[in-house]
């Protein structure tokens, strides 16, 4: 069937206007076979492996978005976690590795490599202790690797002592770039039930029961269900989650063809379509404005939970439709600092830390690019943590903390991180103690919604 | 449906001769135009054209030629793949 005038103005004015973009493809690598006691030749084998896979990744997906005249954003890699490979290595050599990475990308040109992570949410192996010695240096002295762990899930519960541990690692990783506003903590994600094929960073690793490489592609689009909506005013709340849906199908129906192409061109399976609506600094380009075009005065206020929920269901709702292998995150997310709609409502006093927690049950991921006073006590942010964690485990959903104590700073400064990470208010924390849970340690049991079987 | 088959698009202030140039344009790089369609909205000069990328040619010397004319007449070119659009609004 031909195509109507006004649909090939709708998809031109979608990406020129709207900013419609692939936002990215990450091939997901494996490197169980990379694996040795020798640590230099692990290192040289790592190297080899990631750049002969994606040597043609960059190249490849920069012709396709000019020949389909559809931007992609970023080309990412991400890898088996590493902590899978270090049984047999010391922290230097865990560093060494995370520059190795480090290296391979940039030869690459891809933006970032992730998967600098461990799964620790049951307990530790020998590799895992290793890689958490060496994240706050890993993810401090190096510019693209990305790293997370899992301290929690569904089935395991929650390793407190994991997540007291990473609540010092995150604090140290900060102190470390203290130069650069504690920046090392943007690229550093925990978890509660992570996707083993979620393409977007912070938290992309290459999961257990992935092939040795494939390509997953993260597509995104706020601007182009905002200006969707705007057309709507009147529209009951019935009508908005239709909008959103049908705007969400064809979003998820162009990355899923560029995925493909790109995929099938490379000679690599195709993944998953995440159908995430990530914001960024762009004019219009938030999920916070969607909220508000909705019927909030302000991000933040009463009925946000309610949007939110609406916007995220029919998000997923119209791509699970256009795509057969939805994966990854699927949802909204929240980024503070890369969504100028939620910097205004904590600036304006609407949108709280609170408020932001709440959100994170209805929407992915979790509470995201948060900045918080340099002096918080490491175990006031485990203790967020943990919170996020019961979130995820009891509701079945992966959660995320991505937090960064801005050392020297305090609640009410606005912290610059450049580029896609953007900017954000510095927050304060519930000034009262958790030290006391978190010296108490051990394994919250896994929730009676584990119990399936 | 084709898979050698692209979308292009010229926008700009409406003036004489603009299908002229970038239909010489297509011609002169061997391009068959399928379909085309035309329209003024305030004063601004829409066009859509379906055309038949030649199989001997890269889309890129078509993009290059076609955004050479974009510069001569003042108006703006795009060339994407109509696969695109095939599969944002067909099921």
């Amino acid at each position: 069937m031909s195509l109507a005038f006004q649909e090939i103005q709708e998809t031109i004015r979608m990406i020129q206007m709207e900013k419609l973009d692939i936002r990215t493809v990450t091939m997901g690598i494996s490197l169980h076979d990379c694996i040795d006691p020798d640590q230099e030749a692990m290192r040289r084998r790592v190297y080899e492996k990631i750049t002969g896979a994606a040597a043609e990744l960059k190249k490849t997906a920069d012709k396709t978005a000019d020949e389909y005249g559809i931007p992609i954003v970023n080309k990412r890699i991400s890898i088996t976690p590493a902590a899978e490979l270090l049984g047999h290595s010391s922290v230097d050599d865990a560093v060494k590795l995370a520059h190795t990475l480090d290296q391979a990308a940039e030869a690459l040109g891809v933006d970032f490599i992730g998967g600098f992570s461990a799964m620790i949410h049951k307990g530790e192996t020998k590799g895992d202790r290793v890689l958490m010695d060496a994240l706050p240096r890993a993810l401090s002295e190096t510019q693209r690797v990305c790293g997370s762990v899992s301290t929690a899930s569904t089935k395991s519960g929650i390793n407190m002592d994991g997540v007291r541990r990473l609540g010092s690692i995150i604090k140290e990783a900060s102190e470390r770039t203290a130069d650069q506003d504690g920046l090392a903590c943007a690229k550093f994600v925990v978890f509660c039930n992570p996707a083993e094929d979620n393409p977007f960073m912070a938290g992309a690793f290459h999961g257990t029961g992935e092939q040795e490489v494939v390509l997953n592609v993260g597509v995104s689009g706020p601007g182009v269900v905002l200006h969707a909506l705007r057309r709507y005013p009147d529209a009951d709340l019935g009508e908005v989650a239709d909008v959103i849906k049908r705007t969400a199908f064809k979003i998820t129906r162009a990355g899923e063809l560029i995925g493909r192409e790109v995929a099938s061109r490379l000679n690599v399976p195709f993944g998953i379509m995440d159908l995430s609506l990530a914001p960024t600094n762009a004019m219009n380009d938030s999920v916070a404005e969607i909220l508000e075009e909705i019927g909030l005065e302000r991000v933040g206020t009463h009925g946000t939970i309610a949007a939110l929920a609406l916007m995220n269901d029919a998000v997923k709702k119209g791509g699970a439709m256009a795509s057969s292998y939805v994966g990854g995150l699927s949802g909204a997310f929240i980024p503070v600092s890369e969504d100028n709609g939620m910097i205004k409502g904590i600036e304006d006093n609407s949108l709280t830390l609170s408020k932001l927690e709440a959100m994170t049950c209805v929407c992915s991921v979790g509470l995201d690019m948060i900045a918080v006073n340099g002096d918080t006590p490491a175990d006031s942010i485990a203790g967020m943590i943990a919170d996020e964690m019961a979130i995820g485990m009891i509701n079945k959903k992966t959660t995320a903390v991505r937090v960064i104590p801005v050392p020297g700073r305090s609640e009410g400064d606005m912290v610059e991180f450049g580029g896609l990470l953007g900017r954000a208010p510095v927050m304060g924390m519930n000034p009262y103690s958790s030290s006391r849970m978190m010296e108490r340690g051990g394994r919250i049991p896994a929730p009676l919604q584990s119990l399936i079987n | 449906m084709s898979r050698n088959r692209a979308v292009v698009s010229v926008v700009g202030k409406d003036k004489v001769g603009i299908i002229s140039s970038v239909t010489t344009s297509l011609a002169d790089q061997n391009v068959n135009i399928l379909d085309i369609s035309q329209t003024i909205l305030q004063d601004f000069f829409t066009m859509m054209m379906l055309i038949e990328l030649p199989e001997d040619r890269p889309q890129e010397d078509i993009e290059k030629a076609l955004q050479q004319t974009a510069e001569t007449i003042g108006v703006k070119i795009d060339i994407q793949r109509e696969e695109l659009f095939q599969s944002m609004h067909r099921i």
